[in-house]
């Protein structure tokens, strides 16, 4: 007796049969009606109409019958809210039975009645089960939050569930920390600024601990919870690993992989001299292998991250090629992933046997992976380059084969090993020539077109080659008739004397016959060029080419990055960060692998640039990116001196479309840092770069412009050239450019503002965010005319030191809103430090003398002022311009010293100790020490030295 | 919402059976980017197992002819869900003994039930089949009988005591008249030979499958001769790594029935020894309609056992038509749709070799096939373990009793193939 004889009732008057029967007396005869309506159910059929019947049955002792009325339940409640109500009463009394799995099974329930009204009712229950004495009903609640913040996120905040939650993940029992762990990853994912996971070093150990007692499914939520962690040094990341390494063996794929990322993101902590690292790796490579014995769709998976994490660390996998290799029942998609991976772990060593794989494959049945296994191995020949002549030769069989897809494959990458091996392998030519015929794909034609114009002198028939070509020319596809174009210009400029008919020829149909504007185009160009100046049109179409490299097919190292935190995930399968796909991902936040934490590489390296190593040093409490983005949207956007207030409502809209686009991806950052992370010496590698790009920091190009700020002289501090902060990309139209100065006391911030829209600009106004020195507009931004499309205007924006004060990564990162009628506008930049000085810097002899002494060793921090050829009596006289006061100069065997002396706004002085080598005019090094209590600093009063000296 | 939003069972001509919803009803509709796919891929296995569509995406396996299609909206772990969807089918296939069209049909309200029991909110809740069993009784003739007589039902109202304690896989009050514990140590050789029979890649696959059915809360450890064999291990939940890392013993309290113990890699680098040897001659003529088959299969690295169920396919190239050959031993079918030639050897006796040879016919005016087909080998040899692993003993701690312990070998062919 089975259920299939649910199906056969399927004539006219079910709904009314079903009903009479729901209403029968007899149990047995509800409980059927009740399978029967659910059977329905289950192969879509709508039986929404016998909604109040079924409710009724709820009422019932019998366990099975009750868990039938609610699976019902919890499909139609939605269409039927009102009638749902009824079921309220039952399910609150079926909290208190005295069953815990008619508890349980009640708040499972509740939660997934998505009604409005109902939800209400839900609260009190459901508070008592998060206590209940029972685990089994606990460790339900909690998923039952988690249900509710997706109907009502309001209410459960209102109600303290969030909290109680929270309390879960001390729970005693695993099961119940695995699902308070589960249920907050979720809320929090529509939450990314909350800390609800705020995790610490305890909740990491009882987090790890609940790890080894939980079902496979609750480690897999664990181990993705601490993934999202930062440990605050390698001894604890260690630690961690250590204890998440056992996990490797479990034979739950998912928990295997969710290990292998915690241990990828952590391992980029450890150092890699640490003989823990080289066990860990050594412990990595044998479970991802045995994932690839699993069923095709989990190797498809796991081959999708092995990709990535072979990419990252190619040596955790370089020997395990073999398992790699494809047999011919393997599914079409595990095939192509197995030939990517075999491709990125090709090497010298190894390259022999691949090539006689990709040879094997290439006589495969599937038309698509033998077409993948030829480009393989042009792929190799790119890649490994002991094995390009090989290679070449392998390709050169496969043409003999004459099977038409695989020739025009092998010519295709051939194309590709000419570009990277040029003057190498062109005897091949004429074997490539002989096969004119048999290509039918564009790609194949256009690339055996582009290797005949490109070796044109070296083929005697290259003109008939082409012109053969030409006849069917408005027949062929965009792509071959653009290289046929470029071809015989190639061909024309090499062979001139006997070529000229063909090139007009060509030019003519481009030009006068096609109806393609970039065949047109790239036609008159070359019409033109080759009319007015044959020598530039040599220069131009005949130019070397970059070199092609294997890191074209490369994952983009910030990427690879960000990608290895999402190990395990979708974005891991289509390798783009889920904010790129997942939808309704505005808040995703951005995750990168936590900086290394080795304290060997301290301030030895000159550099200027503030790399996210070394500003990772730096003990500094830095205010996560979510603080920031909160810090600039709330700036008040009216001039900041007296002006009026702004129509609030315009800038809010502006600022709320900023937040989801515009912002997110300037400030593209890290994991949606606490405070409590930027504490443990985590910082943002994103937001500098950008910054830095604009900002004058570059002042080597200083010479390439015309400057126009007056250059550094005794009257006033070296200002650096403007640069572009704001592109008028990304400001609708327009753009700032600008530099900062300081003459006698007081600084400036002179900027260009460029209209570059077709709409007239007004009403300007400037902000900047809380910095590290206090920086703020002295005055509102004075822009007296409204600005005309492609009109600039020069502004003199006076600054202050007496704004609020919050510390910037880096120091002199300076934020910026300027607003406009059209929107708000945000950009970073940083300033130089020495705009910082002040003119009573000049510190007394004996004050130099004892607060050097007294100024701890640690403090010193060493740079080297690298091709500067001035004298000490240039140095002096050109830093004191800028307010970097000399106190004494000695003469050291041979070498100049100066002792300098400079205070900042805020009072912090910084001493300087600068040596000369004036009697060796080949060593033009300065070294330069730094004393200061605030040693942070150093590192920018070096950059100030520097771009002063070098302009 | 969390994982999985819904499902659904769709089977080879492209119906849906079965669809569970565990939030809102996402329409059937949804599928049609997966007939898509499955329209594009051709052959059924070539499915992409992540599709991405609009507004969701569909994880799919492939089980015994069954789609098990989910439905996804948010970022997710892939594999989890692909493991989950490996899980439901193994319960159905536990519960119903297939896990196919009709047996689903025919028990849709348990196969109902045992979805909301496995998945609440998308979280997996209950997938250990000895819990799942104290939820919701499996069907057997005689209770369907017996329910219909007295109006029992088969769902169970206790609550699975397994289900909270530290170890959820086994119930409590385990009894059985007769104690017993077998373990089947089985060996899969995949392996790629080449043309010349040179060992291209091989590795072994192995697992331990156990059948335990022992009263109380037995505590077992089970040690090996050489337990240096197993570095590429996974373990059941059930076993106390900590125990392995430091003694290469396994220790574990047991599930109730059958269950996997361990599953194990053993890897190129050791010596995989290859049980059999193809001689193998396939050729086509030049300007012909017909060809060559001759193979021959032998015994060689088999420990002195018996290489058995030997069967033997091949994918032919498109345009063979039909193929005239004599078998010296065991039978041969060639579809002539599908072009595969299947050999059914059976034993191999080292005094006469079996040899399979006749003349291929392709179609008139083809050209000659260009691809040479690989040949498929089955086999097994009963009491090896041909990586050479063997159970040194068993232990009980815990309980009194003396249990009846029982360890068997079996080697079998993985993917084993031989290209020519």
């Amino acid at each position: 007796m089975t259920d299939s004889k649910y199906f056969t009732t399927t004539k006219k008057g079910e709904i009314f049969e079903l009903k009479a029967e729901l209403n029968s007396d007899k149990k047995e005869k509800k409980k059927e009606a009740v399978k029967k309506v659910i059977a329905s159910m289950t192969v879509g059929k709508d039986v929404s109409a016998l909604f109040p019947d079924v409710v009724n049955c709820m009422q019932t002792d019998n366990l099975e019958l009750k868990k039938l009325v609610y699976l019902y339940l919890m499909n139609y409640a939605k269409s039927q809210p009102d009638m749902a109500i009824m079921a309220v009463n039952t399910f609150v009394k079926d909290c208190e039975d005295p069953n815990p799995l008619i508890r349980a099974l009640a708040v499972r329930t509740m939660g997934c009645i998505r009604v409005d009204k109902i939800t209400e009712y839900l609260c009190e229950p459901l508070r008592k089960c998060l206590k209940d004495e029972d685990p089994y009903v606990r460790k339900t609640a909690a998923v039952c939050v988690a249900k509710l913040h997706d109907i009502n996120a309001q209410l459960v905040e209102d109600q303290g569930f969030l909290d109680t939650l929270k309390d879960l993940i001390s729970d005693s029992n695993p099961m119940v920390v695995a699902n308070a762990v589960a249920a907050l990853s979720e809320i929090a994912e529509s939450h990314p600024s909350s800390n609800l996971l705020d995790l610490n070093p305890q909740s990491i150990n009882k987090l790890l601990t609940a790890l080894n007692e939980c079902t496979e499914w609750g480690q897999i939520f664990i181990l993705d919870c601490l993934a999202n962690y930062m440990p605050k040094d390698d001894r604890e990341a260690q630690s961690i690993c250590e204890r998440v390494t056992p996990r490797l063996s479990h034979a739950n794929s998912a928990v295997v992989l969710s290990a292998v990322k915690v241990l990828m993101k952590f391992m980029e902590m450890l150092s890699k001299d640490l003989d823990y690292y080289g066990t860990l790796l050594k412990k990595l490579a044998p479970p991802l292998v045995t994932l690839l014995s699993a069923e095709p769709e989990l190797q498809y998976v796991a081959l999708r991250n092995i990709n990535l994490i072979v990419q990252k660390r190619p040596e955790i996998l370089k020997h395990e090629m073999k398992v790699f290799f494809v047999k011919y029942n393997d599914p079409i998609y595990v095939k192509l992933e197995k030939l990517d991976i075999m491709i990125r772990l090709a090497s010298q060593a190894n390259i022999a046997q691949v090539l006689a794989e990709l040879k094997e494959y290439a006589t495969e049945v599937d038309v698509d992976f033998v077409r993948k296994a030829v480009r393989a191995i042009g792929r190799c020949a790119i890649k490994v380059e002991q094995s390009a002549e090989r290679c070449v030769s392998t390709l050169l069989d496969l043409i003999q084969t004459k099977v038409n897809y695989v020739v025009q494959e092998a010519i295709v990458v051939i194309k590709d090993i000419f570009r990277k091996y040029p003057n190498k392998y062109e005897s091949v030519i004429a074997t490539l020539c002989e096969n004119l015929d048999s290509l039918d794909e564009p790609e194949a034609r256009a690339a055996m077109i582009w290797i005949v114009g490109e070796y044109a002198e070296r083929i005697d028939n290259a003109d008939e080659l082409l012109e053969s070509f030409l006849e069917g020319f408005h027949d062929e596809s965009t792509q071959v008739q653009l290289q046929l174009l470029t071809a015989i210009v190639k061909l024309f400029l090499k062979k001139p004397t006997e070529t000229q008919e063909l090139v007009q020829q060509v030019l003519s149909l481009a030009t006068q016959d096609s109806d393609n504007p970039d065949l047109r185009d790239r036609g008159y160009i070359y019409w033109r060029l080759l009319s007015t100046d044959p020598v530039a049109a040599k220069e131009v179409v005949l130019a070397e080419k970059p070199l092609i490299s294997e890191e074209t097919d490369l994952i983009e190292p910030t990427l690879l990055d960000e990608l290895i935190c999402y190990i395990g995930t979708l974005a891991s399968v289509y390798h783009k960060p889920p904010s790129a796909f997942v939808e309704g991902s505005r808040g995703v936040v951005h995750k990168s692998l936590p900086p290394r934490t080795g304290s060997s590489e301290s301030a030895e390296s000159p550099d200027a640039a503030p790399s996210a190593g070394q500003a990772a040093e730096q003990p500094a409490v830095i205010p996560a990116q979510g603080d920031l983005l909160g810090d600039l949207l709330n700036l008040d956007l009216g001039p900041p001196v007296s002006g009026p207030p702004l129509a609030a409502s315009s800038v809010q809209m502006g600022a709320v479309d900023l937040l989801g686009g515009g912002l997110d991806s300037l400030l593209r950052s890290d994991v949606g840092g606490s405070p409590a992370m930027g504490g443990s010496g985590f910082t943002a590698p994103g937001p500098a770069a950008p910054a830095a790009m604009g900002a004058p920091l570059g002042s080597g190009l200083g010479d390439l412009f015309d400057l126009t700020g007056g250059v550094g002289t005794l009257s006033g501090s070296y200002v650096a050239p403007k640069t572009v902060w704001l592109p008028a990309m990304k400001a609708k139209g327009l753009e700032i450019s600008g530099t900062f100065s300081r003459q006698v006391g007081s600084i400036c911030m002179d900027l260009v503002l460029t209209n570059k829209a077709l709409q007239v600009m007004s009403d300007f106004a400037i902000q900047f965010n809380r910095n590290s020195f206090g920086l703020a507009p002295a005055a509102p931004l004075q822009v007296h005319a409204p600005l005309a499309p492609n009109q600039s205007v020069e502004i003199s924006l006076p600054l202050n030191t007496v704004g609020s004060v919050m510390k910037m990564d880096p120091l002199n990162n300076l934020q910026v809103a300027v607003k406009n009628n059209i929107d708000v506008f945000y950009f970073s930049t940083l300033y130089p430090l020495h705009i910082l000085f002040v003119e009573d810097g000049k510190m007394e002899r004996q004050m130099f003398l004892a607060t050097w002494k007294d100024i701890p060793n640690e403090n010193e921090a060493q740079f080297q002022i690298k091709d500067c050829s001035l004298n000490a009596d240039a140095v002096s006289s050109k830093l004191q311009g800028s307010n970097i006061f000399t106190i004494a100069k000695r003469n050291v065997e041979g070498q100049d010293m100066l002792y300098q002396s400079l205070k900042l706004t805020n009072g912090i002085w910084v001493l300087a100790e600068l040596r000369i080598q004036p009697s060796n005019p080949s060593f033009t090094d300065l070294e330069l020490s730094l004393k200061c209590r605030a040693p942070e600093v150093s590192q920018y009063v070096y950059q100030a030295y520097d771009a002063i000296l070098k302009n | 919402m969390k994982m999985i939003h819904s499902l659904f069972l769709i089977n080879c001509s492209g119906d849906i059976f079965l669809e569970k919803h565990w939030k809102s009803v996402v329409s059937q509709s949804v599928c049609d980017y997966f007939f898509e796919a499955q329209e594009k891929a051709i052959d059924v296995e070539n499915v992409p197992p992540v599709i991405s569509t609009p507004h969701h995406y569909l994880i799919s396996i492939y089980r015994d002819k069954i789609f098990f299609v989910s439905v996804i909206q948010t970022e997710v772990p892939p594999l989890f869900v692909i493991e989950f969807l490996h899980r439901v089918a193994d319960t159905f296939q536990d519960y119903f003994g297939e896990c196919s069209e009709t047996a689903i049909k025919d028990n849709v309200v348990i196969v109902y039930e045992l979805l909301e029991e496995m998945l609440d909110n998308g979280f997996p809740l209950a997938t250990e089949s000895n819990i799942l069993k104290e939820l919701i009784k499996p069907p057997t003739i005689l209770r369907s009988v017996v329910n219909s007589i007295t109006g029992s039902s088969n769902v169970g109202d206790t609550l699975p005591t397994g289900q909270l304690s530290n170890i959820p896989w086994r119930r409590a009050g385990v009894k059985y008249t007769n104690n017993e514990a077998y373990f089947d140590v089985i060996e899969e050789i995949d392996a790629i030979i080449d043309k010349s029979g040179s060992t291209v890649f091989a590795e072994i696959q192995g697992v331990i499958d156990s059948c335990i059915k022992l009263s109380g809360m037995p505590d077992l450890s089970l040690s090996f001769m050489n337990p240096r064999l197993l570095d590429d291990v996974s373990f059941h939940p059930c076993i106390r790594f900590k125990r392995w890392e430091s003694e290469r013993v396994l220790s574990f309290i047991p599930p109730d029935g059958n269950f996997r113990l361990i599953s194990y890699r053993v890897s190129s680098q050791n010596l995989v020894a290859i049980p059999v040897y193809v001689k193998h001659l396939i050729s086509f003529k030049e300007n012909s309609s017909s060809g060559r088959f001759d193979v021959t299969i032998g015994p060689k690295q088999n420990m002195g056992k018996t290489v058995e169920g030997v069967v033997m396919t091949v994918h032919m190239p498109k345009a063979v038509l039909n193929m005239n050959l004599t078998a010296t031993q065991g039978s041969y079918t060639f579809d002539p749709v599908t072009k595969v030639l299947a050999w059914d050897v059976g034993k191999i006796t080292p005094q006469k070799l079996p040899n399979l040879k006749g003349i291929v016919n392709l179609q008139s005016g083809a050209p000659k096939p260009e691809e040479n087909p690989s040949l498929n080998i089955q086999f097994k040899i009963q009491q090896l373990a041909i990586s050479g692993l063997k159970v040194n003993r068993l232990d009980m701690y815990g309980e009194k009793y003396k249990p009846f312990k029982g360890v068997k070998y079996i080697t079998k062919a993985g993917k084993f193939q031989v290209r020519t």
